[in-house]
């Protein structure tokens, strides 16, 4: 026994190595895993604080950029108003139906919330943009983050009180549904951790058409981000021999260096869809263990 | 207690540099992952005891990770940082002239030469570990030696400049080697 103590009083310095190293490694899996670690919490208040206080004086040197974009978003709207457009002057006339039940009723899916981004990373294998507005201001998980002119930036993977962390679309594990504008076909869209340049469109069927330069937008099997919303250009067609799929290479619509000011979108329906989803699944594999 | 300030505003400047310049700076390369915030626990004095020196370690590598999102990374790295430091230390420096004379590690009390060598060691222990956790989720081995190699080499790149740009006042702490 004696010895054993003497043992670890000499090489004591090496046994708290291995305990810090320990805690240390065992900080960085149990995040990976649940994304839910406890200090995170507290750590997301003092940080984005700081982040904050950072992000106000940087803001200064970016509104031209974000004006511009703004600017642009304005035009777009500006155009769809209907005072724009003229009715030709024909023999049509309107005619009410009599039908007494109200089909056009119509009921809100997306709900759009302000917020800006105050921390930001695109250099490493697992990006995270860190957002001012937290469980207080309603913000959930899986609500989806659109940039200010309206591309998509990534999902909101987990809350504080006043701040919120978004898995961008530069995360290795990120897998987002998306289309091709022309023809509607969807694929998955990945990253591959190399080029933060160049995301991944997976699962396209080569009887699709697809040229260079053709628009992605958000697919409306996604159950997160809003159908249309654009995601990218085609930059890049890799046609793999092997199998029935293309490869695309697809250039991201947001800049992700520079963003300011994004929109948060509420699915308003997620809950209901994601728990159909998850008892269908569950009730078919029920029933294929006790056959009737 | 000056000592303690010193090092102090020196963790907070080194901070502030790795979270809102390095990493903010526009991508260089997928391979070429510049940081800095090492060079606080290189400057560290001599005298701080080898376990001290490993719970500085860890805290400095956890602020580092509050701020980058990803907890427990740089501060595992960071604790393989300062478990051989004392190791090279001693293989480096001769003990008389230098730990009994000056304060901390630099070029002056180490001289150039032994001093490089002490940096390179370290920033690369450091990168290996650091990459390495990295790609043990995700990628090839030829890209792990790569980007160890080209992050390595562009920390050095910074980190010599800075040694000649801002010589440390190398104060003895006896009048005997004066």
């Amino acid at each position: 026994m004696r010895n054993v103590i003497l043992f670890i009083r000499r090489y004591l310095t090496f046994f708290t190595f291995l305990f810090l190293q320990i805690v240390s490694l065992w900080f960085l899996y149990s995040f990976n895993q649940f994304h839910q670690a406890q200090f995170l919490q507290t750590a997301n208040e003092i940080t984005g604080e700081v982040n904050k206080r950072y992000k106000n004086f940087e803001n200064f040197f970016l509104q031209g950029e974000e004006n511009r974009r703004l600017h642009r978003v304005n035009d777009s709207l500006l155009n769809l108003l209907s005072q724009q457009l003229v009715t030709p002057d024909t023999t049509r006339r309107l005619v009410t139906d009599t039908v007494l039940i109200d089909s056009s009723r119509q009921y809100r899916r997306y709900y759009f919330r302000p917020a800006s981004v105050v921390f930001n990373s695109t250099n490493s294998e697992k990006n995270y943009i860190q957002l001012d507005r937290g469980s207080l201001h309603g913000i959930t998980e899986n609500m989806s983050v659109l940039n200010s002119d309206g591309s998509a930036v990534g999902i909101v993977v987990h809350v504080s009180p006043r701040f919120a962390q978004v898995m961008s679309l530069l995360h290795v594990r990120q897998k987002v549904n998306v289309s091709l504008q022309k023809t509607g076909d969807f694929g998955t869209l990945e990253w591959d951790g190399k080029d933060p340049g160049l995301l991944l469109l997976k699962g396209l069927p080569k009887s699709v058409p697809v040229k260079v330069g053709d628009p992605v937008v958000a697919s409306r099997y996604s159950f997160n981000f809003p159908p249309g919303y654009p995601v990218g250009t085609v930059a890049e067609i890799i046609s793999d021999k092997s199998t029935n799929f293309y490869l695309l290479k697809v250039k991201p619509a947001a800049r992700f260096n520079n963003l300011q000011h994004v929109f948060v979108v509420e699915n308003l329906q997620y809950a209901e869809q994601a728990t159909l989803d998850q008892e269908t699944r569950k009730r078919i594999e029920d029933s294929k263990r006790t056959p009737r | 207690m000056k000592e303690i300030i010193r090092n102090l505003l020196r963790l907070v400047l080194f901070l502030f540099i790795e979270v809102f310049v390095l990493h903010k700076m526009p991508h260089l390369h997928r391979f070429i992952s510049p940081s800095l915030y090492f060079l606080f626990l290189f400057w560290l004095p001599f005298s701080i005891s080898p376990r001290f020196l490993l719970w500085i370690g860890l805290i400095t590598g956890l602020l580092i990770d509050y701020f980058l999102q990803s907890p427990g990374l740089h501060a595992s790295a960071c604790l393989w940082l300062c478990f051989l430091r004392p190791f090279i230390i001693g293989v480096l420096a001769p003990r008389e002239s230098s730990e009994f004379n000056y304060r901390e590690p630099s070029p002056q009390s180490l001289l150039w030469a032994p001093y490089i060598i002490y940096i390179t060691l370290l920033t690369l222990a450091h990168h290996t570990w650091l990459v390495f956790l990295e790609w043990l989720s995700f990628g090839s081995f030829g890209d792990f030696l790569i980007k160890v190699l080209a992050s390595t080499a562009i920390s050095l790149l910074l980190i010599i400049p800075i040694e000649l740009l801002f010589p440390r006042s190398n104060r003895f702490r006896t009048n005997v080697g004066g």
